[in-house]
């Protein structure tokens, strides 16, 4: 499909000697809900804001539909923003703060007050168009910003962080939310957040950035099966991580030596010949506890060193193949196996589940 | 649970060592109220007496009218049964003529006599003159005596105003300070024009404070925006030369304008030099409004700076960057959203500078000249030379009085809780 938004080789240095995004890519299909992930610092908010405007790039085009952008004022690309801290006027109601973009754009009043009805609606805030935002409780503030990034109906909004001062509870409710909104309007949405739990819920495709590169660019279920790097591995859910040396590559299989001699059987992923050193990945979820002998390739025994119990699942701490913080999620179960600290057990895991990522 | 039996409950808690719980909490309450007033009461205590008092004993001063009434009490008891419309008969001038006596004899008709003056010319001459000849009348009929004196005491007007002036207080001094007075009908009349100076003193006093805060405010807002959004490290430096004035003495801030305003001064000297105007035709830039303007604009700058600056301080640059995002160009993002967020700071700055304005003295008094002077070199000058301390004090009071009425036209417009100073 054609991109309706397109970053193209985009760099931006603040200083002039250390870039904070480099060599930046990325197509967003019409209608798409793209993430990007990453830890602070990583350049994910840099490139929304040269996006938005309101930062230009030291090198590269950003192009929206394919006209480059690169050189036009925030106020005439049209792109809706809903900011981390909402960003709403204190000064003006919930209907003046929605009219405002409207207003600008020189619509006439019947029709500010049809859309502006309509954007309330659809976040559900009917009832609250004379109050303060000062007066709303902070979902209500975010979903007043949501709604007056969308009011004037852009083909793309911008969302950087929006969610990053509500509470657990009201977090996920609001992300659902902006799904269904999203899904509703059919509009663009690039989206930065540091909080993966989120990227997954959410996202069409997710760019994990670090240290201003995009270490891996996929759907969610694809950067969680399949992290291409020990970056993404660790960054996107919980992994267990071995370091090691390839000894042997056969059949699109490799065996890894782990520092305490064992050796493990995995799929190379970022290796490709015997000697190369290589970081192990293994997801907390598929490590069966004392499986059938010869069930699994991988069967190594182990020791219990603590048990959490989380309600939902069990997380079983274990030490295994000399690493102490090898842990193992099993969900609470009728059949659970009661764990103690200090028994000595077996843990196993499939080739296919141990990803052999880059050292 | 019922209500009342969680009331019930409620009454019979106690503390450890048995004190019911209310009164322990009482207690504990007051100490800390207590301890509490301790603590403002140095600064209560000096209010009252250097603030409070001083204005209290000005408002009184402004109407207080003693002389009349003790220093002519015979004269005046006498007058109680007279009718106005003629001469009055022997028993007034024989009082007249005891208290007179008396009075030159304690030495204090001065001031009865300067009371008088003030309200009609020649009052003065007429009560020290009678007073020094009444010491040769011998015996009675005064009248006939004391009209040989001087025959101004057969003039209707002269009673009248005594009799007017014997109330204990008086509004004469307000009149006098707004230009106005009794004739001789005890009527309230104004000046006639060539004796008027103070409406059009107190008039100029507005618009020029006026004036100074509004260019204060046109100077001052593009600083404090820049003192609010540059990085930290320049606008330290910038808040330093905002500050700077404030360690400069006041007069030595004045008398360099002169040096730089005056006729041969530094900026005529620039301007002849360029040829922008003849060495004949010398701008006169100080003695006069513009000396004063730019003088005291210059003072008052950082009272305007310093309170936009904290309010601005505390705008974060994302509602710009909202505004923009949502479509505003740069001026109509400033003007319907940045603006709005700064009139709390625009307020207090204005009426932090208009207050200062509208009583400043010094400035006007070196740089006025006849041209610039405000209100309040008036107040000084009846303070120091002319000893007038009523009249003084009724000026000072109507302009406390305008400062109160601002004070609550802008609290009803902007909302004094709405003010930031910092």
């Amino acid at each position: 499909m054609e991109p309706f938004a397109k970053f193209k080789n985009v760099q931006k240095s603040y200083d002039g000697v250390s870039l904070v995004v480099k060599d930046f890519n990325l197509d967003v299909a019409p209608g798409e809900f793209v993430t990007l992930l990453g830890p602070s610092g990583s350049g994910k908010t840099t490139c929304l804001m040269m996006m938005a405007g309101f930062e230009t790039p030291t090198h590269g085009q950003i192009l929206l539909k394919n006209e480059p952008i690169t050189r036009l004022p925030p106020h005439k690309r049209g792109i809706g923003m809903v900011f981390q801290n909402y960003a709403l006027f204190p000064h003006m109601s919930v209907a003046e703060n929605l009219s405002f973009p409207l207003e600008v754009r020189g619509f006439d009043k019947a029709e500010i007050a049809k859309k502006v009805d309509k954007a309330l609606g659809m976040v559900q805030l009917q009832g609250f168009e004379g109050r303060r935002p000062a007066q709303l409780s902070g979902g209500q503030q975010q979903r007043v910003a949501l709604a007056r990034a969308l009011v004037f109906e852009p083909e793309l909004v911008l969302m950087d962080e929006p969610l990053g001062a509500l509470d657990k509870n009201l977090r996920e409710e609001m992300q659902l939310e902006i799904k269904r909104i999203h899904e509703e309007l059919n509009v663009a949405m690039i989206y930065v957040t540091h909080d993966q739990g989120e990227a997954l819920t959410m996202s069409d495709r997710i760019a994990v950035f670090n240290d201003g590169v995009v270490q891996q660019l996929a759907t969610p279920d694809e950067l969680y099966e399949r992290p291409e790097n020990a970056f993404v591995a660790s960054f996107v859910g919980e992994n267990n991580r071995f370091g090691g040396e390839v000894a042997q590559m056969k059949d699109g299989q490799c065996q890894v030596r782990l520092s305490d001699g064992s050796v493990v059987e995995a799929t190379p992923v970022a290796v490709n010949d015997a000697g190369q050193s290589s970081t192990l990945s293994i997801r907390p979820e598929r490590v069966v506890i004392n499986p059938d002998n010869g069930a699994l390739p991988n069967i190594f025994d182990a020791e219990v060193k603590d048990v959490i119990y989380l309600g939902d699942h069990l997380r079983t701490r274990v030490s295994v193949c000399g690493n102490d913080e090898f842990v193992v999620k099993t969900p609470n179960s009728i059949d659970k196996q009661s764990l103690k600290r200090g028994q000595k057990i077996r843990v196993g895991w499939s080739h296919t589940d141990c990803r052999a990522l880059d050292a | 649970m019922t209500e009342n039996s969680m009331s019930k409950a409620g009454q019979g808690l106690t503390t450890a060592n048995g004190v019911p719980l209310k009164v322990s909490l009482m207690r504990t309450n007051r100490r800390n109220q207590i301890r509490a007033f301790l603590l403002v009461a140095p600064l209560l205590v000096f209010l009252v007496v250097a603030f409070i008092m001083p204005i209290l004993d000005m408002l009184q001063r402004s109407v207080d009218n003693p002389e009349v009434g003790t220093q002519l009490s015979r004269t005046v008891a006498a007058l109680e049964d007279w009718d106005g419309e003629s001469i009055p008969d022997e028993p007034v001038f024989d009082a007249l003529t005891q208290d007179l006596l008396a009075g030159a004899e304690a030495r204090n008709l001065g001031q009865v006599a300067s009371r008088l003056n003030y309200e009609s010319s020649g009052m003065r001459s007429l009560i020290m003159k009678t007073s020094r000849r009444a010491g040769r009348i011998e015996s009675g009929p005064y009248k006939a005596a004391i009209l040989d004196i001087d025959e101004d005491w057969g003039e209707l007007e002269t009673w009248r105003l005594i009799e007017r002036e014997s109330d204990p207080y008086t509004l004469s001094y307000y009149l006098a300070a707004l230009d106005m007075k009794y004739d001789s009908n005890g009527e309230i009349v104004s000046q006639p024009e060539y004796l008027k100076i103070y409406q059009q003193l107190f008039v100029r006093t507005f618009w020029m404070s006026i004036a100074i805060t509004g260019l204060c405010l046109l100077l001052g807002y593009p600083i404090a925006f820049l003192l609010a959004n540059t990085p930290l490290r320049y606008s330290n430096l910038l808040m330093i030369l905002v500050l700077l004035p404030f360690w400069t003495s006041l007069l030595v801030r004045t008398t360099t304008w002169i040096a730089i305003l005056q006729q041969q001064g530094v900026l005529n000297d620039i301007f002849v030099g360029l040829g922008i105007i003849a060495d004949d035709s010398r701008l006169s830039m100080i003695y006069n409004k513009t000396g004063t303007l730019v003088a005291m604009t210059h003072i008052l700058l950082p009272f305007m700076i310093l309170p936009l600056y904290s309010v601005m301080k505390t705008i974060p640059p994302y509602y710009m960057r909202a505004a923009r995002s949502l479509g505003a160009q740069p001026f109509l993002a400033f003007r319907r959203v940045y603006f709005p967020l700064t009139i709390p700071g625009i307020g207090a700055g204005s009426i932090l500078v208009f207050i200062l304005a509208i009583g400043y003295y010094i400035t006007p008094a070196l740089v006025g000249g006849q041209d610039g002077i405000f209100i309040t070199n008036f107040i000084a000058f009846h303070m120091q030379t002319s000893l007038n301390w009523g009249l003084a004090a009724a000026i000072a009071s109507i302009l406390l009085f305008v400062v109160i009425a601002f004070y609550l036209v802008y609290n009803r417009l902007i909302g004094v809780d709405n003010v930031k100073l910092g």
